[in-house]
């Protein structure tokens, strides 16, 4: 019971600062309450499906095919291939968390995946839509330009930096 | 429009069901207890993120955004990429968003730091990101994003202005 109660502690906090919040300014503690139920719903609209591949992926994809593609010696090909996972993914940052996290379980070498999570989050095709329908074709296709190389460079500076090629997750901060 | 990547998703996870417990019952099961274990792991701290993102849009005034935005100065740059870096948006609220700050008047520059920064650098999510890959990652991955989404942001004003 104690464990539960120190899992939920940003949560329970959370729900703290909105009564408060709700006593003093009862349209701002409306307003916070209504924004996390509408984040909620999103979740709930990308995250389980997003976990039910993430299982599949576990017990259907050997360790081999994941090392052998996106693992430490993949070079070149080990990036494509983990730029254009990710571009083809939808949902917010925090779901591609667990995909890159069994992909570093199964031998997916950090840079890779620190490539697939920046990919995840700044250049996925459903993002670059909106990004063309709100801000116009040339403006995607700038950022796109200076957002690839800068996804790359982020993925070998931190693999560099934690001096770990291929690890699993768990040990990342040994 | 905005849930066909949704639908996509849930069929995709429903098609691969299908096909999985076709082959392999047993490991269909598997797969699926895995899934439920490891939202089970998260939900705790999702919920709390969730909650926070809430507060954090009721506290912060709409009008005092508008009026960073207009600054193009390095310290109003930074603000609005300090902002950009805390705050979580989806995508289609993110950009309609920031087309609104340049209708109103926001310069390229700022608006172009407050979108690389809010999709580069995540610090309201940074605890679940602890979570799966350990502090040292973290806090890496999101300080070379931060000062690449900097570079980003101010290029992507000067190439527009």
């Amino acid at each position: 019971m104690k464990e539960k109660i120190k899992q939920y502690y940003l949560f329970i906090l959370a729900a703290a600062a909105d009564i408060i919040l709700w006593y003093f300014y009862p349209d701002r503690g409306i307003t916070a309450v209504k924004t996390a139920g509408e984040y909620f719903i999103e979740m709930l609209l990308f995250i389980p499906p997003i976990f039910i591949l993430i299982g599949l992926l576990d017990v259907w994809v050997p360790r081999k095919v994941v090392e052998n593609n996106v693992g430490p010696d993949s070079g070149i090909k080990g990036v494509l291939i983990s730029i254009l996972a990710a571009a083809a993914a939808a949902g917010p940052l925090y779901a591609g968390f667990p995909v890159a996290y069994t992909l570093i379980q199964k031998g997916c070498r950090i840079s890779n995946a620190v490539i697939f999570l920046g990919t995840w989050a700044t250049i996925k095709v459903p993002m670059l839509m909106m990004e063309i329908k709100f801000m116009g074709l040339d403006y995607m296709l700038v950022r796109l330009g200076l957002t690839l190389p800068a996804i790359v460079i982020t993925g070998y500076v931190v693999e560099y930096l934690i001096g770990i090629k291929q690890a699993a997750a768990s040990n990342l901060d040994t | 429009m905005r849930y066909v990547f949704n639908v996509i998703l849930f069929l995709m996870a429903g098609a691969g069901l299908l096909l999985s417990n076709y082959k392999d019952k047993q490991k269909t099961k598997q797969a699926l207890k895995k899934a439920y274990k490891s939202f089970q792991n998260i939900l705790p701290s999702l919920l709390g993120i969730i909650g926070l993102i809430g507060l954090m849009i009721a506290l912060v005034p709409k009008e005092l955004i508008t009026q960073l935005f207009g600054d193009n100065s390095p310290v109003g740059l930074f603000i609005v990429s300090v902002i950009g870096s805390i705050t979580l948006l989806p995508a289609f609220v993110a950009f309609p968003l920031a087309s609104s700050f340049l209708n109103a008047g926001a310069s390229i520059a700022a608006v172009s730091c407050f979108i690389t920064t809010l999709l580069m650098v995540g610090v309201i999510t940074a605890p679940l990101e602890i979570e799966y890959f350990g502090k040292r990652f973290t806090f890496w991955r999101n300080f070379i994003s931060l000062f690449l989404a900097l570079i980003i942001g101010v290029l992507i004003g000067r190439i527009f202005e």
